[in-house]
């Protein structure tokens, strides 16, 4: 089997997209785009690389040079030491993510500046690399910075594909992740992941006791940062899709309701005037409506609002238990559970609330389903006495397990479709943590963070 | 919460013993004692908790201010019924007093579908107490799912304690 590139054409596309000017100076902008600055266009170039081989390849990434050792407010000790830690990241997420055999600039000498663009074939070819990553970080006269990235193929001594952005200070930590993402975009085949980010619920104290605040953080746990302060209990948060707002439960009035937060100005409104409790927000892929279940007279149902506020539609009607919901990427229909079988189990519909029918029919319980970023897949909890994480074909078929925890819960997907994250609970302590798995099943993984954590809601790649 | 917990411990027998020993049959009883006792409101003795007030309740209810349920399940047994029964006659001899009934889930289940079924339970047990004649405007329900148990273990006794409805007097 193997996988075809065809570079030129989707890098042209992305770098226009991308030529965005950027302000200056503003702390984690959800809505901020880095401005690319070089694409590389050698001819279109394909490379044809087995599928068993890429994930073998290995990869050298070395320090980042810097054409001038100045400060900045990304490193207390300057570009250079910056450009170390930008090499860094690109190792730390390929490595973490068990992509391809990584070497990290710790271990590698240092490129000079010039050498970004020249390699040394010898010095590298020496250690046995099959790729190398070079970089290179440059401050600019109005305090940002540019950073380059360039993927090489040293046995045929090639430049395979490079891109700059621009970044504020505060954002340098996202130029590497671009880096990490164009790497692997191009030898794996796959789309981009590794610059997003994750809202959850952060977890502290005893069991009876919990307290549950909204939290953000990077793909790989960085810049993370309390969003609640822990007075009131949240639960289940979900980020828009322009990171411009987070939908969530509080019970800050004493009532679950959804709230949505507005992360530049600090602000959040009700998801709908109601007396009646509102619970499991979820957006349309286009972010204009918001799906939320809410209880009437102790029966629960999911209804559509504008997520700008207006009048609720009301999709399901029955007198059982409809909750949650999760959008098709072409927003079409919408995949949901109801217990109106007699247990949860997994149900379609389309986006108006017409022709619903049940497609998980296999055994136990199917659980907060979520619909893949690639559309061909479902990601569920699969309640069988203890709870896993697995997955299933848009009707139903084929499901697979993918964790064999005593409670793996509430599955949430990375942009690309390839990785599933999702929340561990441990017996009697009940404390939780997030774990990630790839969609073969391999490569089970924990993700760090300050304290306890539950909840994951993976948001899309940053423009 | 933790009132509640410790109550819930020691009385769960206790309940079960109660609703043998007195087998509430007749519901009328309790339109009778409504007027008298809202005209002389302090018959209590002077030394206890005030009347409405959540300790004087509990203290009432001894154990029966809580009713279980079985996994996924909301229905109101005759266990439950006797329970909801003391309260409503609480309700109703104390006509100030205003309750929340809260409704919870064990941890076996999923997050979301917990508030689900936590609402469920929760109204369950409001409206037995509609049906006893406590004026719908004096309740109030609200669903904690999963997230206040009452029992921290992870096992078959405790997720049964968890399953429940709790009714707490507001103020």
């Amino acid at each position: 089997m193997t996988i075809r590139f065809a570079l030129s054409a989707t890098l042209a596309a992305f770098g226009l997209t991308l030529a965005a000017p950027v302000a200056a100076q503003q702390l984690t902008l959800p809505q901020e785009e880095l401005e690319t600055v070089e694409t590389s266009d050698n001819g279109g170039t394909e490379v044809t690389v087995t599928a068993e081989s890429w994930q073998d390849l290995g990869i050298a990434i070395a320090s980042f040079a810097t054409n001038a050792d100045v400060s900045t407010p990304a490193n207390a000790q300057g570009t250079a030491a910056l450009g170390h830690e930008l090499a860094r990241i690109v190792y730390a997420d390929l490595r973490n993510n068990g992509l391809f055999r990584p070497v990290g600039p710790d271990a590698l000498p240092r490129p000079t500046y010039p050498q970004i663009t020249a390699p040394s074939w010898g010095t590298w070819r020496g250690r046995s690399a099959e790729m190398l990553v070079h970089g290179y970080v440059r401050a600019n006269d109005d305090g940002r910075l540019t950073v380059g990235c360039y993927l090489y193929d040293v046995v045929l001594e090639d430049e395979l594909v490079r891109e700059g952005w621009v970044v504020a200070p505060a954002e340098w930590r996202r130029a590497a992740h671009k880096c990490a993402d164009l790497v692997y975009s191009r030898l794996s085949g796959e789309d981009p992941f590794f610059d997003s980010r994750i809202a959850y619920i952060a977890e502290t104290g005893p069991k009876d006791n919990r307290t549950k605040r909204l939290a953000i953080m990077d793909s790989d746990g960085a810049n993370h940062r309390f969003i609640t302060n822990g007075q009131s209990t949240a639960l289940t948060p979900r980020y828009s899709p322009d990171y411009s707002k987070i939908a969530y439960l509080s019970y800050s009035d004493g009532n679950p309701r959804i709230y949505v937060y507005d992360v530049d100005s600090g602000r959040q409104t009700l998801v709908t005037q109601s007396s009646n409790p509102t619970f499991a927000p979820r957006w349309s892929p286009d972010g204009r409506y918001l799906l939320y279940s809410m209880a009437v007279a102790g029966n629960t149902d999911i209804y559509r609002v504008p997520a700008t506020g207006g009048t609720p539609i009301r999709l399901t009607f029955s007198p059982s238990i409809e909750v949650g919901g999760s959008y098709s990427p072409d927003g079409t229909r919408i995949v949901f559970e109801s217990d109106q079988s007699g247990a949860q189990q997994c149900y379609i519909m389309n986006a108006d609330g017409s022709n619903q029918r049940r497609i998980s029919f296999f055994g136990g319980r199917c659980a907060t389903p979520e619909w893949s970023p690639r559309g061909d897949q479902i990601a569920f909890t699969h309640i069988v006495g203890d709870f896993h994480i697995a997955v299933m074909n848009t009707n139903g078929r084929n499901m697979r397990t993918l964790t064999n925890g005593w409670q793996d819960e509430a599955p949430t997907w990375a942009p690309n479709g390839r990785i599933i994250q999702f929340f561990r609970s441990a017996r009697n302590s009940g404390d939780s943590t997030i774990w990630q798995v790839d969609l073969t099943g391999e490569n089970e993984r924990r993700l760090n963070t300050p304290v306890g954590a539950s909840d994951p809601a993976w948001g899309p790649v940053l423009p | 919460m933790k009132l509640n917990a410790v109550m819930i411990a020691a009385t769960s027998v206790l309940a079960l013993a109660a609703c043998s020993k007195k087998p509430p049959e007749e519901l009328p009883p309790v339109q009778e004692t409504q007027a008298p006792v809202a005209a002389t409101p302090t018959p209590t003795p002077p030394a206890g908790p005030v009347a409405g007030s959540q300790e004087h309740f509990a203290r009432a209810m001894a154990g029966r201010d809580v009713i279980f349920f079985d996994t996924d399940k909301y229905d109101i047994d005759s266990e439950d019924a006797a329970a909801l029964r003391a309260q409503a006659e609480y309700l109703l001899q104390f006509t100030n007093a205003r309750a929340t009934v809260e409704g919870h889930a064990d941890e076996r289940g999923t997050r979301e579908y917990n508030l689900a079924l936590g609402e469920r339970r929760a109204n369950a047990a409001k409206n037995y107490l509609v049906s006893l004649g406590v004026a719908e405007n004096r309740l109030r329900t609200v669903s904690y799912g999963e997230e206040r148990p009452a029992a921290t273990g992870s096992n078959e006794q405790a997720w049964a304690r968890n399953r429940r409805a709790v009714t707490v007097m507001i103020r």
